[in-house]
């Protein structure tokens, strides 16, 4: 089978098997994602990692995405990987709330998502229910804000070139003695 | 001048106070050990065998900021990082010096966002700054020694 092929597969018996928690199956350039609904992403991730013909006891990663101007804002995407099979695959939740966005800890399942969950707590700013260590992880302890949503700037300062040099120049801070 | 025309030849030699006290500055001037990204590589390269930097002085780099006199900045500062840079600075005991290494720490280099200070220069005051990304020995070399002809044009006045 080629790969493509095992990982519609796979995601077929996980499409049989709780068909009340995904909503649909999609590919994109040879990668199978599974979409969750956010409430069963738990659920779902404990079928990958203990069925005995998938075998996804590899977590890769969560990241996050956030589409600012569209709702629902917030995306988890869990990159799971089978190293029985060598087969990868992604389940996609979109969190519910776009103001006070927060989905399930997937820990208790894939302790390797600790960190990976903090990031995503420090930088979007997505409560992370149930979480056994939910701190910061990568900005300083009186950082304000979450940095990689869209609407967050991107720097503080413009691009000093040649032909804007004193403007920036004028309101740079420079360190006194 | 004087003394050596009425006295003659008493093996002594004589200079002004301002050139021997900055000739001794720039002769054993140990650096700060402050390496903090990929320039700190090129750092250690310079002070190893090859490109020695033990031959203008810098014999060792020390880890302790109370024992050192010049802090080269290698590398990326990031906000995080910025106040340890500046209590660094301030536990350094006079007189001291700061060489700004390769882009990221003179202007921020590539990144221009909101976790990379972007120049040093707004934590702390620099006296040279060194391009290149990273910048090769030589030209690390070129820097501190541009620095040496600097602090040997210092003068009497700043520093009593």
């Amino acid at each position: 089978m080629t790969t493509f092929e095992q990982r519609t597969a796979a995601a077929k018996i996980i499409q049989d098997a709780l068909p009340h928690a995904i909503e649909r199956v999609y590919e994109f350039r040879g990668d199978v994602t599974l979409v969750v609904k956010p409430a069963y992403i738990v659920e779902v991730c404990r079928f990958c990692r203990d069925s005995a013909e998938l075998q996804f006891d590899m977590f890769s990663g969560v990241s996050g995405v956030d589409y600012y101007p569209d709702s629902p804002r917030f995306a988890l995407v869990y990159h799971l990987y089978s190293l029985r099979n060598n087969v990868s695959i992604e389940l996609k939740a979109f969190v519910e709330d776009d103001d006070e966005p927060s989905i399930d800890s997937v820990t208790e399942v894939y302790p390797a998502a600790n960190w990976f969950e903090r990031e995503i707590l420090d930088m979007f700013g997505v409560t992370i229910n149930n979480h056994p260590d939910p701190r910061r992880i990568l900005t300083p302890a009186d950082w304000e804000g979450h940095p990689l949503r869209k609407d967050y700037p991107l720097g503080y300062e413009t691009v000093q070139f040649s032909f804007n040099f004193d403007e920036v120049n004028k309101h740079k801070p420079y360190a006194k003695e | 001048m004087g003394v050596t025309q009425k006295l003659g030849n008493m093996g002594v030699v004589t200079m002004r106070l301002e050139d021997a006290v900055n000739w001794a500055r720039t002769r054993a001037m140990w650096p700060l050990l402050f390496g903090l990204a990929c320039c700190a590589i090129e750092m250690m390269s310079t002070q190893a065998s090859n490109y020695d930097m033990s031959r203008f002085g810098m014999e060792l780099n020390r880890p302790s900021p109370r024992q050192s006199d010049l802090m080269i900045v290698a590398g990326r500062l990031s906000r995080k990082m910025a106040p340890v840079l500046r209590q660094l600075y301030d536990q350094m005991p006079d007189p001291k010096w700061v060489l700004a290494m390769g882009d990221c720490a003179s202007c921020a280099g590539v990144f221009n966002n909101y976790a990379i200070v972007q120049g040093v220069d707004e934590i702390v005051p620099v006296d040279v700054y060194v391009a290149g990304c990273p910048p090769r020995p030589e030209q690390l070399i070129h820097g501190v020694l541009t620095l040496h002809q600097r602090v040997m044009q210092e003068q009497l006045t700043k520093w009593v």
